[in-house]
């Protein structure tokens, strides 16, 4: 898909103007249920959470630093077990390779799990331009997908939507059903999806899946969902094909357990996922069910040049969305304001790291390093600090607007002059302190719109800080 | 093999090394074939089998699934009829070609009609057995194999497992630990580990609208477990 990163600003405005999005954050947010509320309290139940996240980021650690021979072994033992391995440069080698095996098997309708590969390679257009009907089974990706959107939360693919709006597609797009049969309960809706998706289940010649994990130690691919889509996706078809990024693969199934228990409670505040799957290898002789042939793609797309750089912890991530869960940013624009796949602090970094720093460098300073996604991520990303040096790179390259760079410039020079910067602060505090007397803040300031447009700025009251502190010591 | 190489030799050259062999390899290949445990959740530690199987019991009713004990094998034909009666669900069971679940007399229930094999996607109920149960939170292993065809887990509207008390362990690094013990080499990789091993924890659900938790999403609604034995703490 094309990005709109570089027009953050614009897309912030749009979502902060729109009503439904705002209604449908608004349950996002505040609501008593929401998913950082319900993680916190799924934290406080495990005395071992952080001892469990330490461990979980030394088992990404090494594995990162081993990463060459943990893929290789998984692919021997992969192939081993029967499955088939394919190592993919770019997402259009990806692409193509997905559909020569749909090909292969004469496919006409593939079922979807939900995957965040599968929305960086853009596998649905290209999949329907050749022929080949895509079909989303996660709710929300299925929701998306009838509305011809993309997914705008990494777990929650529809939560900019209210139920109106879900209520409104599937009259639109199930116009086989009762045009006055009832759909004003949740319930009713999800009885409707599940009734559709089930026939395309049981119809599917391929099935397409994301992957949590790969285990080297078995070469196995593991996928946790809550609904069982995944499941009946990978299950019902003659081929399944899991889509994975290199980074996805631990060591042993013990490194995934580990993993896996900080996962979910990360994610939605469960304990466990309903369901978490492990496959390895397609059907073997005797079974009585289970795909006849099992691929993996192994997709680079960037991700191995970030080894060895100030952005290689991004590739610990595991794809919990607490970061976005707990973002004020992303609580205010929603996801599609990001303009690409990968929304939220995790995808302020991982955006510009895939794409560049040209089209995405609004997003690392999209944030107001409160910190917040760094100290709930279960894998202690250090975001903001990845933020920044981005921020520096797109300083070092000229990225930046010119008033950025002459505002830094100036307050470089100021700082560099502390007797100076002194006496200049000293008279701006004592002018505007003055003039701003009677009503205690201004509504408006010349050169200083970008905070006096949303909200009054305070007018100074008595002396500057230094002149407290020399005070102080003084004293 | 060109993509292959390529994205090998890019991992390497960011890494500032060359092939990983000989000494360099030496703990990896110990890490995989005999893997490390993490740290352990307290909760499971030093509990009786009777402990577990209640620790079990408890946080199967945290996640929605629903848990009738039974003392021995005979009893389940009863536990399993006053199930679906009670949820007025039909009689007509699906059930996996298991060696245990067959030892098990189902024609003291004559109105249970049960078929053997696979789910075609018509069964209203589904009947396996379970490889063990994770007492750390409530989760079922199920393993495939043509004694255990995984459709079984997911198309029917009901679920049922039979879960003898004495397969329960506390943490998942021991469900592992049993399934490399039933494997010929100890080790799991290649077809050793079965082609599916799935973790249920609950029924199927789904928070996509407004994040109201529905149960029954494409999974089963209902989640039913027969834990059989009578081990108590």
């Amino acid at each position: 898909m094309q990005p709109t990163s570089h027009a953050f600003k614009q897309n912030a405005h749009e979502a902060i103007a729109d009503a439904k999005l705002q209604q449908a954050l608004g349950f996002f947010q505040f609501g008593q249920a929401g998913l950082a509320e319900r993680r916190r309290q799924a934290v406080a139940k495990l005395p071992e959470f952080d001892t469990l996240r330490d461990s979980a980021k030394a088992i990404k650690d090494h594995t990162l630093a081993h990463l060459d021979w943990y893929l290789e072994r998984f692919e021997k033992n992969c192939t081993e077990a029967g499955g088939h391995v394919h190592w993919c440069r770019t997402a259009e080698e990806a692409r193509q390779t997905v559909l020569e095996i749909c090909r292969k098997v004469g496919a006409r309708t593939v079922t979807k799990g939900k995957s965040m590969i599968g929305e960086e390679i853009a596998i649905n257009d290209y999949l329907s331009e050749n022929g080949v009907v895509p079909i989303e089974t996660d709710l929300g990706e299925y929701i998306v997908q009838i509305r011809h959107e993309i997914p705008s939360h990494i777990i929650a693919p529809a939560i900019h939507l209210t139920q109106k709006q879900v209520e409104q597609s599937f009259r639109e797009t199930h116009t086989h059903l009762d045009p006055a049969r009832q759909l004003a309960e949740p319930r009713q809706l999800l009885d409707e999806a599940r009734g559709i998706l089930r026939q395309k289940f049981l119809d599917a010649d391929v099935g397409i899946t994301g992957a949590n994990f790969l285990i080297a130690e078995t070469g196995t691919s593991v996928i946790v969902t809550n609904e069982g889509n995944g499941d009946l996706t990978q299950l019902l078809p003659k081929a399944h094909i899991v889509l994975a990024s290199l980074e996805k693969v631990v060591p042993t199934l013990e490194d995934a357990s580990t993993i896996l228990r900080v996962l979910a409670r990360s994610a939605t505040g469960q304990e466990m996922s309903v369901y978490t799957t492990f496959s390895t290898g397609p059907r073997r002789a005797g079974d009585l069910d289970g795909p006849g042939e099992y691929h993996v793609i192994l997709l680079d797309n960037g991700r191995s040049a970030l080894l060895g750089t100030e952005f290689q912890d991004i590739l610990r991530c595991i794809r919990c969305g607490a970061c976005m869960n707990n973002c004020p940013v992303y609580a205010s624009v929603g996801g599609h304001a990001y303009g690409w796949v990968y929304p939220g602090p995790m995808g302020s970094v991982l955006t510009p790291a895939l794409i560049g720093v040209e089209e995405a460098g609004n997003l690392p300073n999209a944030s107001t390093f409160c910190g917040r996604c760094e100290s709930v991520c279960p894998m202690r990303i250090p975001l903001p600090k990845m933020m920044r040096h981005f921020r520096e790179q797109e300083y070092e390259r000229k990225l930046s607007p010119k008033t950025v760079r002459a505002g830094l410039a100036l307050w470089a020079f100021l700082a560099k002059r502390p007797a100076l910067y002194h006496r200049l602060t000293r008279l701006a505090s004592s002018i505007l302190g003055r003039l701003g007397r009677r009503s205690g803040s201004f509504y408006n300031l010349p050169l200083a719109q970008g905070w006096t447009g949303t909200r009054d700025m305070p007018a100074p009251q008595g002396q500057t800080f230094q002149a407290m502190w020399r005070a102080r010591r003084a004293g | 093999m060109a993509a292959r190489d390529q994205i090998l030799g890019g991992i390497r050259r960011s890494l500032h090394r060359g092939v990983l062999d000989g000494a360099a390899a030496a703990p990896l290949e110990q890490r995989v074939t005999t893997p490390p445990r993490g740290p352990i959740p307290a909760r499971t530690q030093g509990l009786d089998q009777g402990g577990l199987v209640d620790q079990f019991e408890r946080c199967a009713n945290e996640v929605a699934a629903s848990v009738t004990r039974v003392a021995r094998l005979d009893d389940v034909p009863e536990a399993v009829a006053s199930f679906l009666a009670q949820h007025n669900l039909p009689a007509d069971l699906a059930m996996a070609p298991d060696p245990l679940l067959d030892r098990i007399p189902w024609d003291k229930r004559p109105l249970l009609r049960i078929r053997k094999g696979r789910s075609d996607g018509r069964d209203p109920v589904g009947l396996s057995a379970a490889f063990t149960g994770i007492a750390e939170t409530a989760t079922l292993m199920l393993a495939s194999g043509p004694e255990s065809p995984s459709t079984l887990n997911f198309l029917p509207d009901t679920h049922v497992v039979v879960l003898p008390a004495g397969r329960i362990v506390g943490p998942m690094e021991d469900a592992w630990a049993k399934l490399r013990a039933a494997s010929p080499a100890a080790k799991l990789s290649g077809e050793a580990m079965p082609r599916t091993v799935n973790f249920i924890t609950g029924p199927s659900r789904t928070g996509d609208i407004e994040q109201k938790i529905l149960m029954g999403a494409h999974g089963p609604r209902r989640l039913h477990i027969v834990i059989v034995g009578d081990e108590r703490s």
